[in-house]
């Protein structure tokens, strides 16, 4: 029986790929192992190896076609004797599960829509008589940090993380990074691309598997003076290092009387990518926001990706700035600016609303933008919160939200207890417990090691629905 | 040395010292490699057989991966089949087997059945473990398989700690204890090392030396490249071995356990081996030539080398040897079929085996 040759998954991330080149004709014979196309993922550029014996019957899907779903078929194999001309029609497999992509939301998009005289008395009240917080009271639903007629360029959190590196690596020449697949491999995931060649392999170091030594390492290189960027492949194995990051990076200024800082920065994807599993797939954002002397940043947009890392090099503290696999490849508009940086420790109003304070940060930010859409269209005006960084905790941009709404939700991908939301929660109900309506409710990733299987994983994170449930909860509705 | 040092290596891995020099102060021959042994018929086809489950088994997740049956990490160990089957042709039953998440080759070897295998790599009840663990994480308490462990250099330090558990119940079992090159540079494998041999534990660290760490070289992470040494320190004796040739890698696995089951403590084996594939499924391997690949397929090929010498010395013919691959094909296929059809774990199983 001729069989249909799918279009590979090629990574615990691709989708989708782009078939670049066939390197097999029709009519070729075909050995297992024969290369017989290129494909371009997200990630890297991959050769695909025949399993199957015969002859290459027919070719579905020609030279340089973008955005070939997996699974699709791209060509026939004809077994030995078989009819070239048959094409059989395999049965395509169960499709990888993977977390969807989120298309980005601009801050200042959301329309302001009267649903007309709905809201409860007690809110009113309790609203109108409600003192507003000085100064700051008024923040702009758009990033202020970017000025009026800036032109916009369009890129991914990706290039806006190698840009805002090779920035600051041209601006200040103690800033090196360091860490595994760094160079030469451009990176597990691509995110140091064009490092080693701009900069060269002094300034951009391959380690052996040692994450506890060149952890200790950048700090050491931060008290000399340096500003060392360490690259962990991802936060699952900084845990080999958290002994450093803590006791070593975050205590010696304090241990010092002030003598002695290390501007170091730790960064690298944090969090869950897709089926890779309990060891590989922490959120570990809650750990290090509990450490004194720690700053922690997890943004979403690539501009905030960009602006955050920017100030974290320059900022002369240790910074854990937590990345995502899966909002690497996320396209968004990053300012066209010489110098983009923005202020670490500040929240950004991402979508401004009256009903409900939605408060996320990172991919959590994914969940919160649907799930506002969702509640729209029920005529709620949620308005998101995009905590950008966790410690410092912009708690007044919170509170301000609250102020306005009275109902607050939290949502993070990480585990409940003791959690980042724990703790929003404790900060809202201790500073703005006259203007709660109901009690904040937590949207988190379920209490267990996350699980393997496709429909376990999707039980195990968090979704659109319970976010939506419990921006209704909070009101009453249902 | 049956391995072609890597094109791009910097600088040429050192051509291994002569045991005897840097062993001195061991006795019995430890460090000394022993001589190649020649195996009977039976011994040559039951290598035939299990290496090429292996080689079949993981030639099917690769393809099943690029369906999207299978998700997330998978680590094929095409090329390196005469390690974990030479070892296991060395150990006894109780002997206990650890290593990371290269892991399905060390679980097919210990016996465990490949469909529970496969479908732990789809993710189905089925699996393993239920199709919670995935690829990386898989156990068998019956089979003595204590993982399938994500975090490289983990198993070193638990590997260590079951050979604790026998040194202190005074049994005779081994601890079986795997790891790659890279792993090797981990702080916890000298921790390891150091208690090892200090309190004499039955542990026999085999270095699965491919030469790479993902897209690192050996000779771009270590200071020193012959790992057999690591243990010098601790006076841990230790042997290159090459890992290509099931019979020297038994041979090698059989002094060493022995060495083990003596109460003289820890032993290092560093197997000299390849791996065919990428890293995992989505590297584009563009660190290495295809020249080196396609040289260690055809010049030292694990499989090749038993199936030649069958048919060179007239021990089999190519119709038998057939029927052992038709036979393992379907082996594989039920596999296949099997994890492709058992249903995926119940919604309820995401609550369980949090605790006791
Ligand atoms: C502590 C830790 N750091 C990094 C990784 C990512 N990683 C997975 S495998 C690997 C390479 C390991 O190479 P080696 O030990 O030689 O084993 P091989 O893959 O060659 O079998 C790396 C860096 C990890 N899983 N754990
Ligand atoms: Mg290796």
């Amino acid at each position: 029986m001729p069989t249909n040759i799918l279009m590979p998954a090629l990574s615990p991330t691709m989708e989708q790929g782009k078939l670049a080149k066939w390197l097999k004709k029709e009519g070729d014979t075909i050995k297992s192992g024969d290369v017989l196309a290129e494909i371009e993922t997200d990630k890297a550029t991959m050769e695909v190896e025949a399993v199957d014996e015969g002859t290459l019957a027919k070719i579905l899907i020609p030279d340089g076609t973008d955005n070939v779903a997996v699974n699709t078929p791209i060509a026939v194999i004809a077994g030995e004797g078989e009819d070239a001309s048959a094409t059989a029609s395999a049965a395509p497999a169960p499709s990888p599960t993977t977390a969807a992509s989120t298309a980005p939301s601009q801050g200042d998009g959301a329309a302001h829509q009267d649903k007309g005289g709905e809201k409860p008395e007690a809110v009113a009240k309790k609203g109108s008589d409600a003192p507003l917080p000085p100064a700051e009271a008024s923040a702009s639903a758009v990033a202020p940090e970017i000025p009026e007629g800036t032109v916009m360029a369009t890129m991914t959190v990706r290039d806006a993380l190698r840009d805002a590196m090779a920035e600051e690596m041209r601006r200040d020449d103690r800033v090196f990074i360091i860490g595994e697949e760094v160079a030469e491999y451009q990176g597990a995931y691509k995110v140091t691309q064009g490092l080693l060649q701009e900069f060269g392999p002094k300034r951009v170091v391959d380690t052996p598997i040692t994450e506890h030594g060149f952890a200790g390492l950048g700090v050491g290189a931060a008290m000399a003076g340096l500003r060392p960027i360490v690259e962990f492949m991802t936060f699952n194995f900084a845990m080999q290092a958290i002994d450093h990051i803590i006791n070593s990076a975050a205590k010696t200024l304090y241990m010092s009387g002030g003598q002695m800082d290390n501007a170091v920065v730790f960064r690298g994807p944090n969090g869950a990518a897709a089926r890779v599993a309990a060891q590989h797939s922490q959120d570990y954002s809650s750990w290090y926001s509990n450490v004194p002397g720690l700053k922690v940043v997890a943004p979403y947009t690539a501009a905030d990706f960009k602006g955050l890392l920017k100030s974290a090099i320059r900022d002369p503290n240790p910074i854990v700035f937590l990345e995502n696999e899966i909002l690497y490849g996320q396209q968004f508009e990053v300012p066209r600016l010489d110098d983009f940086v923005v202020p670490i420790g500040k929240a950004r109003i991402a979508r401004a609303g009256r009903d409900v304070t939605l408060v996320a940060w990172s991919i959590g930010m994914t969940y919160a933008i649907k799930a506002a859409d969702e509640l729209a269209k029920e005529g709620i005006e949620a308005e998101i919160i995009d905590l950008r960084t966790i410690r410092p905790m912009d708690v007044p941009a919170i509170v301000r939200s609250v102020q306005k709404t009275h109902r607050c939700v939290t949502v993070e991908e990480g585990w409940p207890q003791s959690g980042v939301g724990a703790e929003i929660a404790a900060k809202v109900m201790s500073e703005a417990f006259d203007y709660l309506d109901a009690p904040v409710i937590r949207i988190t990733g379920k209490d267990v090691p996350m699980p393997y299987a496709a429909n376990l994983e999707k039980l195990a994170l968090p979704n659109v629905k319970e976010v939506v449930g419990a921006a209704k909860a909070v009101m009453y509705r249902n | 040395m049956a391995v072609a040092p890597a094109s791009r290596a910097k600088s040429e891995p050192q051509a291994p010292e002569k045991p005897e020099a840097r062993q001195e102060k061991k006795t019995n021959g430890a460090g000394k490699a022993p001589a190649v042994p020649t195996f009977s018929k039976e011994q040559e086809l039951a290598a035939y057989r299990d290496m090429l489950l292996i080689r079949r088994f993981e030639e099917k997740a690769g393809q099943m991966y690029g369906m999207g049956l299978i998700g997330g990490f998978c680590h094929l160990y095409i090329g390196q089949e005469a390690v974990v089957v030479g070892v296991r042709m060395a150990s006894k039953e109780d002997d206990q087997v650890i290593t990371g998440y290269r892991d399905h080759g060390h679980m097919l070897a210990c016996g465990m059945d490949p469909k529970g295998v496969m479908a732990e790599l789809t993710g189905r009840r089925g699996g393993y473990s239920k199709g919670k663990g995935g690829s990386m994480h898989m156990f068998s308490k019956e089979k003595h398989f204590y993982g399938g462990h994500g975090i490289v250099g983990a198993q070193v330090s638990l590997g260590t700690g079951l050979a604790f558990a026998n040194y202190y119940r005074g049994n005779q079992a081994v601890s079986l204890t795997y790891f790659g090159d890279g792993a090797s540079n981990q702080g916890q494998v000298y921790e390891s090392f150091n208690m090892a041999e200090l309190w004499k534990l039955p542990v026999v660290y085999i270095i699965e030396n491919n030469r790479y760490a993902m897209g690192t070289s050996v000779t771009r992470s270590s200071a020193l490249t012959d790992f057999s040494k690591r243990g010098d320190s601790f006076n841990i004796p230790g042997e290159q071995v090459d890992g290509m040739d099931v019979r020297a890698v038994k041979a090698a696995a059989e002094k060493a356990i022995q060495w083990c089951r003596d109460g003289k403590g820890p032993y290092i084996l560093e197997m000299q081996t390849y791996r065919y594939r990428g890293h995992s499924m989505s590297d584009p391997a563009k660190y290495r030539s295809k020249e080196e690949v396609q040289k260690m397929r055809e010049e030292h090929d694990p499989i090749e080398q038993v199936r030649a010498r069958l048919l060179k010395s007239g021990q089999s013919s190519e119709d038998e040897l057939k029927q052992i691959d038709g036979k393992i094909r379907a082996v594989v296929a039920e596999a296949a079929e099997f994890a492709t059809h058992d249903p995926e774990p119940d919604p309820s199983e995401l609550w369980t085996d949090i605790y006791r």
